[in-house]
């Protein structure tokens, strides 16, 4: 299974996540923000970063990248796609995923390792998972608050898109502590925390059993790329 | 008013008018200094040769106070010393041969002044300058850390700085995507009216990929790219103006640079595959005194001389005279030299990342620097009288009055506790005071995760890196000063900041390797600060020397005063480590329960300039603690042959606060309670109960075991001759029980240990 990964000018986790790709057992595929091509990757990361500087909200300039019009197509055709932070935020600029993100609710970067419950584990990047399983994937971001309004709030908790929610803590002040969303299909998912920090062992989060040892994340990828050998 | 509307002051202008006046003392240069230009020149220098001369002749950018003592760095060196450095001092960082083909190059430096006048802008850029100087060796940076000194952290001001700081190095290293991986901060009056902000930063490279700034090969090109050039930096440029232009003129523009990190994450990654696609031969970046410094280094260093059509540099403010240009401190730029035949791939890797780029002019035979400004010759140098024959002063030393008093001041006539409870409420007042507090609410901002190869960061003793993915290969850095030592005797306060990062690093499990130094003193002009510079030299010195560990470079940063009160000499010492397979560090904090506590090293009644005497007592005075820099060395060979056989499961260095200050953090890194004694230490050390918990005697740290490889232990202390004592043992419970003294809950330690920075800026966010 080919997994790409677009990298623009100011992508910081790209190679992260490329890393993840193949600890997981697919092959990254380096995407350019600049190409209107997406070389026929199977599913498609949005990695962390600042895009174009995010000088505007964040994301905002990235949703017009060159490539998200084939990200936009691959999406509806139903291809996976996952935006990680920065790349949660394109996909919200793109209308991709319900939902927006503003600033922190209390102003400043916060880098923690986050405890999340996976509420559906019917997206495609999430099968591996149990709804209701409870896993701790860094996080580290400025801008990083899900917002939405009343109405969108209630429809995409009644159906199902809310994709993972804080426990413990809510970092950013995110409404319903929402951590992460797809859209109706489940194909496309997007989130504040970085799955791709938390699949290798020694370089992950802490756990109870050793200090970087979590490897949450793995699910992310492997959920993706158990549908393709499935399918 | 356009600058190309004025006359310039051309080359045969000033020959042809010697006696105008020159405002040369406000752009901080001396009468004799002046004089001396105008006697290398043979005539008046043009305003804007005068512009170059001042800024490359100032203290920052010239070492002429400290040059003379430098160079010992470079005499005081063994063979070991010089075989992996494969770049020492004097380029813009050192580079060490790590092995299996691959460098490390690293660097520390300050950004002092200009984060008291603007804390954000001063602390970014102070990041930007120095991941800056790691891509000019070729290497691609891969981490950052900062050594941190405040005010007095209950000071109105300090609140300020702090948070403008801190958010300035968040905001310029997180976008840059570098992790921070640790570093210190510190709180003391002394730092009141000027905080230090050293920033550190650490790149890789294959040996291959080494890069060096020189202009050499007639023809090629010099290239400018980057960000463009505005008024931002410019320290007396307005100074030139006004003398220029009377009135209308560009007027006082902030002397504080203003950062844009993703215009520097742009130029990092450009500068990576220019150098992967060998397309440039020289590379500089553009820090203090800009374009100035950046020519006239490159042409000192390579075939002696260039040819500069300044009129070519891109601008944000087209008002900007040439003067200006040239001492422009703006950021996120760099010079490159380049071979005529690949500056079309060049030009194409530079469109690629939407990098905006210009050729200025070319590399000559000349030996001089030549600068046009629409046609007409506005500076005529030869480079090395600017980039490296600049003025060496030899100042005035004087053994300062005041510290034989000092000296004779000694904490053991304090008043040391002896009850439980005095203990117990001195050990919470120690753990809950500004600088041995939890630093969380300052890190938990900056990304340690970021490329993926963090294993160690704050809080542990040292942050380490991975290298290289498949072997595990990685690096490990820590960085030290403590200014109350240096104050008491700057000699030895010196070698202790040496000493201690020094073990920091080796507590990680690597092997120290290479040492950057960033020298923070007063006034070079006040001869007792040259007395403190001078010893914290010598001792820098000598102590590499007797480590066997070189100095591959740093920075000096002089007038750190409040008023006329220099601070506390702080020479941070930055150590680099290096390790096999970063899967085999060490963990500074307790981990399993059953675990047996060691201590290693020592215990003297060594309470002078400690944290103790400070917190408890406000008192500063005596001598500091011993140091014996070979003991250091048998203590890290110790921990490295223990970790090798898989013995040691954590690992924590003593240092400010003492044991019980070691012992507590060790708790709380992962939560993990113990029971301690002290019964061993009091009877072999021969001290009391006070001097057992707060003492800074050096070459300790404390080890914790697993049961069954006890003996295995014992027996490997034994034969190594180093003194260790069994003190307690990890147990499961939630809490840490110092024997005879107190037992406390790890939450009732955890909320004293990080209250202080929260209840003063502001909540720690997610905790």
């Amino acid at each position: 299974m080919r997994i790409g990964v677009i990298t623009f000018p100011g992508s910081l986790d790209d190679r992260d996540a490329q890393r993840a790709v193949r600890i997981a057992g697919a092959t990254p595929v380096a995407l350019w923000h600049g190409d209107h091509d997406l070389q026929d990757v199977d599913a498609v990361i949005l990695p962390g970063g600042f895009a174009y500087g995010d000088y505007l909200r964040a994301g905002a300039i990235a949703s017009f990248a060159p490539i998200m019009s084939e990200v936009v197509d691959a999406a509806g055709r139903g291809v996976p796609v996952l935006g990680i932070c920065n790349g949660f935020q394109m996909l919200a600029e793109a209308r991709l995923v319900p939902g927006a993100h503003t600033r922190n609710a209390h102003q400043q970067f916060i880098r923690r390792d986050q405890k999340m419950r996976v509420e559906n584990a019917g997206t495609s990047w999430t099968t591996a998972f149990e709804t209701g399983d409870e896993i701790v994937i860094p996080m580290k971001n400025a801008d990083g608050r899900f917002v939405a309004d009343a109405e969108t709030l209630a429809r995409i908790e009644g159906e199902g898109q809310v994709v993972f929610r804080y426990l413990d803590v809510n970092p950013n002040g995110s409404l319903n502590d929402i951590a992460g969303v797809s859209n109706l299909a489940g194909n496309v998912v997007g989130l504040m925390p970085h799955p791709e920090h938390a699949t290798e062992p020694g370089f992950g989060p802490d756990t109870p059993a050793a200090m970087s040892s979590g490897t949450d994340g793995l699910k992310f990828f492997e959920s993706v790329i158990g549908a393709f050998v499935t399918a | 008013m356009s600058a190309t509307t004025s006359p310039a002051d051309t080359v045969s202008h000033a020959a042809a008018t010697p006696e105008k006046e020159q405002p040369y003392a406000a752009l901080g240069l001396k009468p004799d200094e002046y004089l001396a230009i105008r006697e290398i020149l043979g005539r008046r220098p043009t305003s804007g040769e005068l512009a170059m001369y001042s800024v490359m002749w100032s203290e920052h950018c010239s070492y002429k106070s400290s040059k003379s003592y430098l160079r010992q760095f470079g005499t005081k060196t063994t063979e070991k010393m010089r075989k992996n450095l494969m770049v020492g001092m004097g380029e813009n960082a050192g580079v060490v041969d790590v092995g299996g083909g691959w460098a490390v190059t690293f660097k520390i430096e300050s950004h002092n002044h200009p984060s008291y006048i603007e804390p954000f802008q001063g602390a970014a850029t102070g990041v930007g300058g120095i991941v800056r100087d790691i891509i000019s060796m070729g290497a691609r940076p891969v981490a950052v850390m900062d050594a941190l000194r405040f005010g007095n952290i209950d000071d109105p001001d300090t609140a300020r700085v702090v948070h403008g700081v801190v958010a300035g190095i968040s905001f310029y290293g997180n976008c840059l995507g570098l992790p921070n991986i640790g570093g210190e901060t510190y709180f003391d009056s002394v730092y009141q009216a000027n905080p230090l902000v050293n920033a550190l930063a650490v790149g890789v490279l294959r040996h291959e990929d080494l890069h060096l700034a020189n202009a050499r090969g007639v023809g090629n090109k010099v290239v400018l790219f980057g960000a463009r050039t505005g008024g931002d930096g410019i320290g007396g440029a307005s100074i030139l103006a006004s003398d220029s232009f009377s009135a209308g003129g560009p007027t006082k523009r902030p002397a504080v640079q203003v950062g844009d990190p993703f215009a520097e994450k742009v130029l990092i990654e450009c500068c990576l595959e220019l150098f992967q696609q060998e397309l440039v031969e020289g590379i500089q970046d553009l820090g203090a005194a800009g374009i100035s410094c950046a020519t006239s280094e490159l042409a000192s260093n390579g075939d002696g001389g260039m040819f500069i059509e300044l009129e070519k540099v891109l601008l944000r403010d087209p008002t900007l005279t040439a003067e200006e240009i040239l001492m422009s401190e703006s950021q996120e730029r760099m010079m490159a030299i380049v071979t005529p035949s690949k500056l079309a791939g060049f030009l194409e890797v530079v469109k690629k990342w939407d990098v905006e780029t210009s050729v200025l002019g070319e590399v000559t035979d000349t030996g001089r620097l030549i600068i046009n400004w629409h046609g007409e010759q506005i500076v005529n140098v030869e480079p090395r009288t600017v980039a490296v024959d600049g003025p060496v002063y030899d100042r005035p030393v004087t053994y300062p009055t005041w510290i034989d008093a000092l000296n004779a001041d000694s904490a053991s006539r304090l008043a040391r506790p002896t009850t439980a409870s005095d203990l117990k409420d001195q050990i919470f007042r120690l753990i809950g005071s500004a600088n041995l507090a939890d630093k969380r609410w300052i890190t938990n901002q900056y990304d340690t995760y970021v490329l993926g190869n963090t294993a160690l960061s704050f809080p542990d003793d040292g942050g380490m890196v991975r290298v290289d993915e498949e072997s595990g290969l990685g690096f490990a850095v820590a960085t030290d000063a403590n200014g109350r030592f240096c104050q008491l005797d700057p000699f030895q306060g010196a070698q202790l900041a040496l000493a201690e990062a020094f073990r920091n690093v080796a507590v990680t499990g690597a092997t120290p390797v290479a040492v950057s130094d960033c020298l923070n003193f007063g006034s070079p002009e006040n001869p007792e600060v040259m007395w403190q510079f001078s010893r914290a030299v010598e001792g820098i010195a000598d102590g590499c020397m007797e480590l066997e560990i070189p100095v591959t470079g740093g920075n000096v940063s002089f007038y750190n005063q409040t008023g006329d009160v220099p601070i506390h000499p702080t020479p941070v010492i930055a150590v680099l480590g290096v390790i096999d397979d970063v899967a085999k560090r060490i963990p500074s904090g307790w981990q399993d329960e059953g675990n047996n506590i060691y201590l290693l090293g020592v215990t003297r009644e060594e309470l002078d300039g400690s944290a103790w005497s400070e917190v408890i007592h406000g008192h500063l005075g005596g001598r500091p603690p011993i140091v014996d820099l070979a003991g250091e060395q048998r203590l890290a060979d110790l921990i490295r042959y223990g970790n090798e056989q898989n013995i040691i499961s954590s690992a924590h260095d003593l240092a400010d606060g003492g044991l019980a200050q070691a012992l507590i953090e060790s708790a709380l890194r992962f939560g993990v309670g113990a029971r301690v004694w002290l019964g061993e230490i009091l009877e072999r050390d021969g001290v009391d109960v006070a001097t057992a918990l707060f003492s800074e005697s050096t070459g300790r740290v404390i080890v914790s075991v697993p049961r069954e490889d006890d003996v295995k232990f014992q027996g490997l202390c034994e034969g190594r001759g180093y003194p260790a004592l069994r003190i307690g043992v990890t147990d499961s419970r939630d809490t840490f029980e110092l024997q005879d003294v107190f037992t406390a809950s790890l939450d009732e330690l955890r909320h004293a240990h990080r209250s202080p920075l929260a209840d003063r800026f502001g909540p720690t966010i997610g905790v």
